[in-house]
């Protein structure tokens, strides 16, 4: 059998990046069906009705290795997630990654095995990490089954959603 | 130390929220508990009262990793009840987007929550700062999994396409031809993840188990079959409930599954694999036996290899459909609604998944029974750590700690799904 090992070690050949790498990537995270998890959401909601055009927003479940797909070929990118430290509800944790690690604890929200944290780490440990990575972790009350946020993370994720659109002006 | 008790509040790297409690006395393991304490979540409930139709969306969502088996499972049981029958190229479509399942549920295991366990690392991120190209050969195969699914089902995570009678769109040609270059890609990869694998290090540790799974006539099992076991079990999935009860434990908010007159059973890959090797693909069945596997595999570390020969035999069918596709002239057959029940048993990338669903002449579900394959596991998982852990007794406690949720990743228990994690306690008195 035709085997090739060296060829194995990086993938097929991609055709392309998934972002232009002249544009800022906003990622909102999370589960619309758990009240405030879905803060990050309706921040990337904001942005995409803006219509911003020096930024890309997608919306994303939080699986981790689809996250590293998704900001592999990112320069800029800004992570908005829920988060649960103990913090009064609505409190907005700002966190810039090329300088230190998540606080993991903070981001186990989902029980997923592999989640944002692990696909930050994981990114830095293959040196696939964007150069310019910001994570907001807005502060969560109500993860329970249903839909709409919690009076405080409404307004906390507008204004974060107005900060935001200067803030990728800057980046 | 005659006496201890081992504790592991949360498991790391497995789905769900779950610990696990091991009493050993005078050297002896004298209680071992799989406690999930993962809130159930009454899918099968809230399923009353909704539309038939509905079944796969709402199913889909029991689990964020094998989203597919759910929607093939419920699909299929609702046809059953029906009376129709899903053929041809919708059939194969069906068993290609399973494939697409079984590749990124796998690779995602074997790379990111099994092989760390295996080469002394913490996880998969301590590990590719070591192995990088191998942890980014691990995301690329995945991915190769994640395309199918998405083309298929519409979407990577809670597909969207599939449906009860077929699918909501058909692919064309040229779309399933654009997924084969990175399919053959990933053949090759996962050729080389079984060499991989196949090179660890496995404790010497086998049992004889009770396996049971999926035997098609003539197929690697994904969407039919018989139930069959290596005890003499051979039945038709109409009598699963005859044959299978679940029992209830104080420990666990899952139930736990028993074979009546045989007790606990085994079922996932390494079933799978033991009972169907005859059916894997030449090319599958060679990588097996290059990598020292038997076709009976009852070393539960050595889970990590079948595996990654199911991932190979996955790519290796999903090329083979690919290649013969032809567009079906409609994207689903008409369901003649009838009051009816019906059940049925597909292939999750952890094992069986069965479901029933009693329906009324409108299409309404009045009763629905999920088993989830995690839940089956729960009795042998408990079973291999009474055995495995007197081995380790000496070692240290974090060691021995370890050592224990290894043995319980080689079930990539997804305890989202059987309740839907892993805290563990050892009590050595």
């Amino acid at each position: 059998m035709a085997f090739v090992a060296a060829a194995l070690e990086e993938g097929p050949t991609e055709v392309g990046g998934v972002i232009q790498a002249s544009r800022v990537l906003v990622i909102g995270v999370g589960n619309a069906y758990r009240h405030d998890d879905a803060a990050g959401l309706v921040v990337a909601r904001h942005l995409k009705d803006q219509a911003h055009s020096s930024c890309e927003v997608h919306e994303h479940v939080g699986e981790g290795t689809g996250l590293m797909e998704l900001w592999k070929c990112a320069e800029r990118v800004v992570v908005v997630d829920a988060v649960q430290s103990g913090a009064t509800a609505g409190t907005v944790h700002r966190f810039n990654v090329n300088l230190s690690s998540l606080p993991a604890s903070m981001f186990r929200g989902s029980t997923h095995a592999f989640g944002l944290n692990e696909a930050v780490e994981l990114s830095r440990a293959l040196k696939q990490l964007p150069s310019n990575f910001i994570i907001y972790g807005i502060e969560g009350q109500n993860f329970d089954t249903g839909i709409g946020l919690s009076s405080a993370v409404l307004g906390a994720v507008n204004d974060l959603a107005e900060k935001l659109q200067h803030e990728v002006e800057t980046m | 130390m005659r006496s201890k008790t081992i504790k592991v509040d949360y498991l790391a790297r497995v789905e769900g929220e779950g610990g696990l409690y091991i009493k050993v006395r005078d050297n002896k393991v004298v209680d071992v508990k799989l406690k999930i304490f993962e809130p159930p979540r009454f899918f099968e409930a809230f399923l009353r009262g909704r539309n038939f139709a509905e079944v796969p969306d709402i199913t889909a969502r029991i689990c964020g990793i094998c989203p597919i088996a759910y929607q093939m499972s419920s699909a299929h049981a609702i046809e059953n009840a029906f009376g129709a029958k899903v053929d041809g190229q919708l059939r194969l479509l069906r068993r290609l987007i399973y494939c697409g399942e079984w590749i990124e549920s796998h690779a995602l295991h074997v790379y990111m929550l099994h092989a760390p366990d295996f080469l002394g690392y913490q996880d998969a991120i301590q590990m590719a700062k070591d192995h990088a190209s191998v942890v980014r050969r691990g995301l690329q195969l995945k991915k190769a999994g994640n395309e199918i699914v998405t083309l298929l089902g519409g979407r990577e995570i809670h597909p969207i396409n599939v449906r009860v009678g077929g699918f909501y769109k058909v692919p064309t040609r040229g779309e399933l031809a654009a997924l084969a270059e990175r399919l053959k890609w990933a053949r090759d990869a996962a050729l080389e993840t079984v060499r991989w694998t196949a090179s660890m290090p496995f404790p010497d540790f086998e049992r004889d188990y009770l396996f049971v799974a999926l035997r098609h006539p003539n197929e690697y099992p994904f969407n039919e079959g018989r139930l069959v076991s290596n005890s003499g079990l051979d039945i038709v999935v109409e009598e699963y409930e005859n044959s299978f009860i679940e029992e209830q434990v104080q420990h666990s908010n899952a139930l736990h599954s028993v074979l009546k007159r045989h007790g606990p059973y085994f079922v996932g890959p390494m079933a799978r694999y033991s009972l169907n090797f005859d059916r894997l693909s030449p090319l599958a069945q060679e990588a097996a036996r290059d990598a020292g596997l038997t076709p009976i595999c009852q070393n539960p570390f050595k889970s990590i290899v079948v595996r990654s020969v199911e991932i190979l035999y996955a790519c290796d069918e999903a090329l083979r459909i690919i290649a013969q596709y032809e567009p079906p002239e409609r994207p689903a057959i008409d369901i003649p609604v009838r009051a009816a029940s019906g059940c049925s048993c597909t292939e999750a990338p952890r094992g069986i998944l069965y479901h029933r669903y009693r329906v009324d002449q409108h299409g309404t579900i009045l009763d629905a029974k999920i088993v989830p394959p995690t839940s089956q596991n729960q009795k042998v998982i408990e079973q291999d750590l009474s055995q495995f852990v007197p081995k380790f007794l000496t070692l240290p406690e974090d060691e021995l700690g370890w050592r224990c949720e290894q043995a319980v990743r080689n079930y990539d228990p997804c305890i989202s799904c059987a309740t839907h994690f892993l805290k563990l306690e050892i009590d050595r008195g």
